[in-house]
C-alpha cells in the first residue's frame, strides 16, 4: 500500500504548513524561497505523510460510492468498525523520517513500501499491545532516494485514554 | 540562517509554544491536508459512540508536525536529516503544547558538521505528549 506517484505541489505544501501552524515563508512564498539557501519552496519534514492523498488504497480516506465507517445518519456507516478495540485502525506509536535531502515543490515522488517487523508487548494497564512497523521509501524523478519513513502502529485490546 | 558548529554547545536549548488552545478546526485542517480522514480525529459521534473515547483527538502526526517547528526554526530550512518521535499521550482539543529541543551532540562526519537534538513536547498539565530526536546539518 503506497502512492505510485506523489506529485509534490506548492499549494499542497502551503495547506500542509498551515495545518501544522507553521508560518515559515519557505513553505509558501516562492519569491522568498528563491532567494533563500534552499533556492525554492521545500516541504516541512513531516510532509511525506501527505502521500496518503495519492495512495489509491488508503483505508483512512472515504471512497466515492463506498460505505464509510464515520458517522452520517448513524454513528458509523458500517456494521463493524474496522481495526478492533482501539477503533479506526489502532494508534500511532512512533514515526521516523530519514532524509537524503528536503522534499521540494515540483518533485514527483514514487513511494515503495517495504516489509517491517511485528511484535507484542503487555500494556502497563493490562491488555495486549500488538506493534507493527511499516516502512516507505520515497524516490525522486531521477530514481534517487529522498526520504525513508518508518511508522510503528499499535493495536490495543482496550481503549486507551490518558497516560 | 544556519547554525554554526563553532558556536553551538551541548545543552543549548530552545523552547516554543507550538499550539495554544488546539482547535477542532485545526485538526480538520490537518486531516484535509495530510489525507488521514480517520473519524477518530474529526467525528465526535463516531469517536464517542463507536470507538469509546471521550471525544476527538489530534493525529499523532499533527503533534509531530507542530513540534517540528522548534527544530526547523532553529537549524534553518532544509537541514534536517533525521526526525523521529514516540507518541506518549493523546493530544485533545483545548490543549496547549510546548516543545523543547536540546543539543546532545555536535560533530563532524565526512567533512559535514551535524548537531543532534533531544525533543520533548509537554501539554498544559506538564504531561509529556511526545519525545523525539533530530539530527541536522550545520555550518562549520
Amino acid at each position: 500500500m503506497a502512492a505510485d506517484r506523489f506529485p509534490v505541489e506548492a499549494s499542497h505544501i502551503m495547506m500542509f504548513a498551515r495545518s501544522i501552524g507553521d508560518p515559515n515563508p519557505i513553505y509558501s512564498d516562492e519569491e522568498y524561497a528563491k532567494k533563500s539557501e534552499t533556492g525554492g519552496i521545500i516541504a516541512p519534514p513531516t510532509f511525506p505523510q501527505a502521500s496518503a492523498q495519492f495512495d489509491p488504497d488508503y483505508v483512512l480516506r472515504p471512497k466515492i460510492g463506498e460505505p464509510w465507517f464515520g458517522s452520517g445518519k448513524n454513528a458509523t456507516g458500517v456494521t463493524a468498525a474496522p481495526g478492533g478495540g482501539g477503533g479506526g485502525g489502532g494508534l500511532h506509536a512512533s514515526q521516523k523520517f530519514e532524509f537524503k535531502r528536503p522534499i521540494r515543490a515540483g518533485d514527483v515522488l514514487t513511494v515503495k513500501a517495504k516489509p517491517g517487523n511485528t511484535w507484542e508487548k503487555e500494556g502497563k494497564k493490562g491488555g495486549k499491545l500488538l506493534f507493527s512497523e511499516h516502512i516507505q521509501e520515497f524516490f525522486d524523478q531521477k530514481g534517487e532516494l529522498v526520504v525513508t519513513v518508518t511508522m510503528v502502529g499499535v493495536q490495543t485490546s482496550k481503549v486507551v485514554t490518558e497516560g | 540562517m544556519a547554525l554554526k558548529a563553532s558556536t553551538l554547545k551541548v545543552g543549548d536549548s530552545k523552547t516554543l509554544v507550538v499550539v495554544d488552545d488546539l482547535t477542532r478546526t485545526q485538526i480538520v485542517m490537518y486531516a484535509g491536508a495530510g489525507g488521514d480522514y480517520n473519524p477518530l480525529h474529526t467525528d465526535d459521534k463516531f469517536t464517542k459512540e463507536i470507538a469509546g473515547y471521550p471525544g476527538v483527538f489530534a493525529h499523532g502526526m499533527l503533534t509531530m508536525g507542530m513540534t517540528g517547528r522548534v527544530i526547523t526554526d532553529w537549524v534553518g530550512d532544509g537541514r534536517i536529516t533525521v526526525y523521529e518521535v514516540q507518541f506518549r499521550v493523546q493530544v485533545w482539543p483545548g490543549d496547549t503544547l510546548t516543545a523543547t529541543a536540546t543539543v546532545t551532540n555536535v560533530y563532524n562526519e565526512g567533512g559535514q558538521d551535524y548537531a543532534d537534538f533531544d525533543i520533548v513536547t509537554l501539554n498544559q498539565k506538564d504531561e509529556t505528549v511526545l519525545i523525539g530526536k533530530a539530527t541536522a546539518k550545520i555550518d562549520a
